[in-house]
């Protein structure tokens, strides 16, 4: 096959710019030829080199703690938990494959975040995920859930990991560009962990696991270009998920590291070979000569381009120890794996690709990397318009409702609020037998085997309230995922975020996201939550516009004691009834003026960093001294939905209550209120004087609500829900409206 | 003399380790790993097939694995009456050998279901069951393929040898099609070879074994053939 002259409008069609191709030019001192165009391409797309987001991810507090590895430095953060253990853990997205081919979108998702997670030694034990659709009524939004949902289900529970977590949000800016983030969590004695380094000259470097397709060329650089209707033609881009080989290659894999038999391991995922030789040759300052003609291939024809750039799923680059290569390899013939010698470790600090005889790329690798020669941009940005046009919201103008009891049904009904069973449910939420708490909860609990330990998890955003004020917005993400660690017992490490946002050449897009980061950054620092690193998803646009900024926070958090592990939902009959926090009859943004209203308007709910981080620490001590029997956030659809929801999240005993809630102006806007900083706790009525003096020696705001009962959920002496129809709409709703068929 | 389980681990087995710690750390028997590739079952007295996806359950759940050198073995003791339990894959294993009658087919509702089942033993006579104090049991599932279909003349025989270990119920022990999560015929959610000596079923007991995750029901299916085979001793 005769390879095309390289020329500028052929670096255009790869997605680099004029100044880009001249910098390459200025690298290797002549015109690259079509491999090494490739190799750049991918390598300086957004997806690999992170050019428009980096120098502002920097601000993030991304050390200290009990990191093992500051951000970016591995393929996963890893935080010491004590015993000689740690937790790695990380968050990806997978938008673009999964609004073309939804399945394999969402199930490689889930592949390329596991081999992050075991290519550092560790063994997963927990997927989590973040998913955002547009409006279930419409059938293809019905259709894309339900192939993520199967793609994740059918890749998680054959790999063998449960998927414990997640969460699920419904609005019309996902319509064509649905957002697929997946996390995952896994455990590794600190003494076992693998670098993603290559060095040691002379040092052999293996492919090992499935062989190499045409599957996937150029999945980078399309998942760094926004959405249209020629993305379909781009079908062949997405690739193909083994989850047995996946299976294999984990253990297989952990073998090598458990007997230290690796200077490095690397998996391939994005740019695939090219990524995988440069950023480990990069990072151990050395170089590698690689022939690919060692490499296991599944097709015929094959030509260094196509094998540098294909996304193949479920292999790794594997650098042995000296003398060990038999070792490796005995290892990976017991599994049923390829492993090929395809080349070794050289110190001169390049990379040298040959096929076929004939040297085909000669590139320093250091100049492919993030952090080394990969271009670094400063973006322009501008405050959208739109910000203060909604925040001319008043809302007093919102008519009251008519029928009460009838508008907290609906509120309650939205698919943003109601359990998302329908969709954990098809997922395998208990293999490895860790899950103490599993989906359907504030935040996931997983036991830690041999210790009297657990980890918290949970992700968390919520979008309209980034789109109204982004820097608010993802300090409210932040606090809310630490929340939830806190509710469930926990104390929160550190996170990994998943940045969603638009085109980043839009200035209005860049200032969501340099205002996001802002508020991120403040609240980490606040909440002790280092940042261990994540993955930046720009061009998020479908035809109409951008998608909501959408910046996830995945959080894990540890549990020193199981007898601290809580759960949300109301225990007893006779149990007291608390709101820890204040509420300020907050309505911007909020779930109860999108579903009544259809609105989305005002300014987000105010997060008081100060006031945030006194409530987690006393609501921390009130469990750690095994007085609250529940505990639950408040949050979408207020404080109404967030008793609605601790009567009814456990199907098996649905509890009822008679409560007390202060109106401060409005009875509708005190109900559906998404004031933050808010959690409903309970406690036996023994304890109820001992509690409510630690509560006030803390000096936080509280107040009492009222009882857990047998009967129905009673309000205000006049409003009586009745509890087995809550507990109908929020188990069953999204289930009904799945098994619609057609339209 | 004491009772030695042999978990037997093919590749993309997954719930492998959970049996094996449900065994030995929840249970504190003694027990051991046997790899597929081998035919040696190292004096094992009951043999465990563990769940998950065996060979990515491509072709069919249970249709590679059963290849594996070590189903020999495993097919002849099963034969000479020695004590093997397949459990989710591990039943679809089961019965893709001949061991077991009947066959899996994909769940009615067309969807993987993980969550928490009843399970009432029919059956309390059976070296897995004779333990079970209090019924029913509540024990997960996590499988796309559970729907236990036989023909009637099969069905009847099951019913007529006793082989009907577990049925899916309400939690009061209810048998009826509400209860049934994946369209078995019968609710069958275990079933027994005509000796007793087989069981194959689709809830994973060794799931809710450990204490420390609040579910212990599922124990008791390893304690009965514990105490079978140390009275057989």
């Amino acid at each position: 096959m005769k390879e095309p002259k390289v020329t500028l409008n052929l670096a255009k069609e790869h997605g680099l710019t004029e100044e880009e191709y001249k910098r390459i030019y200025e690298i290797l001192g002549r015109e690259p030829n079509f491999t090494e165009l490739g190799i750049f391409s991918v390598m300086w797309s957004e997806h690999c080199s992170y050019k428009n987001s980096i120098a502002l991810i920097k601000t993030l507090p991304r050390s200290g703690g009990r990191l093992l590895v500051g951000a970016g430095e591995e393929n996963a953060g890893l935080v010491d938990i004590g015993n000689g253990l740690a937790v790695a853990f990380k968050i990806e997205s997978h938008n673009h494959p999964s609004a073309i081919e939804p399945y394999q979108g969402a199930a490689t998702g889930v592949g390329g975040i596991m081999r992050d997670i075991f290519t550092m030694g560790a063994r997963p034990i927990a997927a989590l995920n973040s998913l955002r659709f547009g409006l279930p009524d419409d059938a293809r939004t019905r259709f894309l859930l339900d192939g993520v949902v199967r793609g994740i289900g059918d890749y998680g529970n054959s790999f063998g990991v449960p998927t414990v977590a997640g969460e699920v949000y419904f609005d019309e800016c996902y319509q064509g560009n649905p957002l697929v983030n997946a996390m995952g969590i896994g455990i590794v004695k600190t003494d076992q962990v693998v670098s993603a380094v290559a060095k040691g000259k002379g040092n052999k470097v293996m492919i090992v696991g499935s062989s190499t397709g045409r599957d996937g060329i150029h999945g980078a650089t399309f998942a760094s270009e926004e959405i249209s209707e020629k993305s379909e033609a781009k079908r062949p881009s997405v690739q193909v998920g083994d989850p047995f080989t996946e299976k294999l290659l984990l253990e297989a894999t952990l073998e090598i590291a458990k007997n230290g038999w690796a200077v490095g391991v690397q998996d391939m995922g994005a740019a695939g070979i090219s990524c995988s030789t440069s950023e480990m040759s990069a990072k151990g300052e050395s170089g590698m000569v690689i022939d690919l003609n060692k490499v296991p291939l599944r097709e015929t024809g094959m030509s260094a381009y196509e094998i540098m750039l294909s996304e193949s799923q479920e292999r790794m680059l594997v650098v042995s120890k000296p003398g060990y290569e038999d070792k490796v390899k005995e290892v990976f013939d017991k599994w049923d794996l390829n492993c090929e010698i395809v080349g070794e470790v050289t110190d001169e600090k390049v990379l040298k690709i040959s096929y076929q005889g004939e040297l085909k790329a000669e590139i320093p690798p250091f100049e492919l990397v993030l952090g080394g020669g990969a271009p670094v941009y400063h973006r322009e940005w501008k405050k959208p318009e739109y910000i203060d046009e909604l925040r001319k919201f008043v809302p007093n103008s919102l008519p009251f409702p008519i029928d009460i009891k009838e508008t907290i049904e609906r509120v309650f009904a939205s698919p943003n609020i109601i359990s998302k069973r329908w969709v954990y449910e098809q997922y395998d939420s208990m293999v490895r037998t860790n899950t103490i708490v599993g989906p359907g909860c504030d935040a996931a609990v997983i036991l830690i085997k041999g210790l009297n330990k657990a980890l918290a998890a949970k992700t968390d955003c919520n979008g309209r309230y980034v789109y109204l004020n982004p820097k608010e917005g993802a300090k409210i993400a932040v606090a809310e995922s630490a929340r939830n660690i806190i509710c469930s017992g926990g104390i929160p490490l550190a996170i990994t975020n998943c940045l969603n946002f638009g085109n980043p050449y839009k200035p209005d897009v860049y200032w969501q996201f340099k205002e996001a980061i802002e508020g991120m950054g403040e609240a980490c620092r606040a909440l002790n939550t280092p940042v261990t690193g994540g993955n930046v998803s720009f061009y998020n646009e479908s035809p109409n516009a951008a998608v909501y900024p959408t910046p996830v926070i995945g959080m894990v958090g540890l549990i020193e004691d199981l007898e601290s592990v809580t759960t949300s939902y109301f225990k007893d009959e006779g149990d007291v009834i608390y709101l820890l926090g204040e509420d300020f009859e907050e309505i911007g943004g909020s779930e109860y003026l999108k579903v009544i209203y259809n609105s989305v308007a005002g300014d987000s709910p105010r997060l008081d960093l100060a006031t945030e981080k006194k409530l987690q620490d006393v609501l921390a001590n009130l469990i750690g001294i095994r007085f609250i029997k529940s505990a639950h956030d408040v949050s979408e659809g207020g404080i109404i939905c967030a008793l609605a929801e601790c009567c009814v999240i456990n199907r098996e005993k649905v509890m009822g209550a008679e409560v007390n809630i202060s109106i401060r102006t409005r009875e509708d806007f005190t109900f559906f209120s998404e004031s933050q900083s808010r959690v409903i706790i309970t406690t036996s009525e023994e304890n109820q004087l001992l509690l409510e003096e630690s509560i006030k020696s803390y000096g936080i705001p509280f107040s009492y609500l009222g009882k857990v009962t047998k009967e129905n959920l009673k309000v205000n002496n006049r409003i009586e829900m009745e509890t087995e129809k809550l507990s109908d709409i929020y188990h069953n709703t999204l289930g009904k409206i799945m098994e619609k068929k057609g339209e | 003399m004491t009772i030695k389980f042999g978990v037997v681990v093919f590749p993309g087995s997954n719930c492998d380790h959970d049996a094996y710690y449900a065994l030995r750390k929840v249970l504190g028997y003694d027990v051991t790993f046997l790899w597929h590739k081998e035919s040696d079952l190292q004096d094992c007295d009951a043999l465990i097939l563990p769940g998950g996806f065996s060979y990515g359950d491509y072709l069919r759940p249970g249709a590679i694995a059963k290849l594996s050198p070590i189903m020999n073995s495993v097919v002849s003791f099963a034969n000479k009456g020695g004590v093997v339990v397949g459990i989710c894959n591990g039943f679809q294993v089961l019965l893709e050998s001949g061991l077991l009658p009947g066959i899996l087919l994909r769940n009615d509702h067309l969807r993987f279901v993980c969550r928490d089942v009843f399970i009432t033993p029919l059956n309390r006579n059976s070296i897995f069951t004779s333990e079970i104090s209090s019924s029913p049991l509540q024990v997960p599932i996590a499988h796309g393929d559970g729907n236990y279909f036989a023909d009637e003349e099969t069905l009847k025989s099951l019913q007529d040898n006793n082989q009907i270990v577990f049925q899916y119920s309400s939690p009061e022990g209810i048998i009826a099609q509400e209860f049934n999560p994946n369209g078995s015929c019968l609710n069958i959610a275990g079933i027994q070879n005509k000796e007793g000596n087989v069981l194959g079923m689709m809830p994973h007991p060794e799931r809710a074994s450990d204490p420390a995750l609040s579910k212990t029901d599922g124990a008791v299916v390893f304690k009965s053939i514990y105490h079978n085979l140390i009275n057989r001793l």
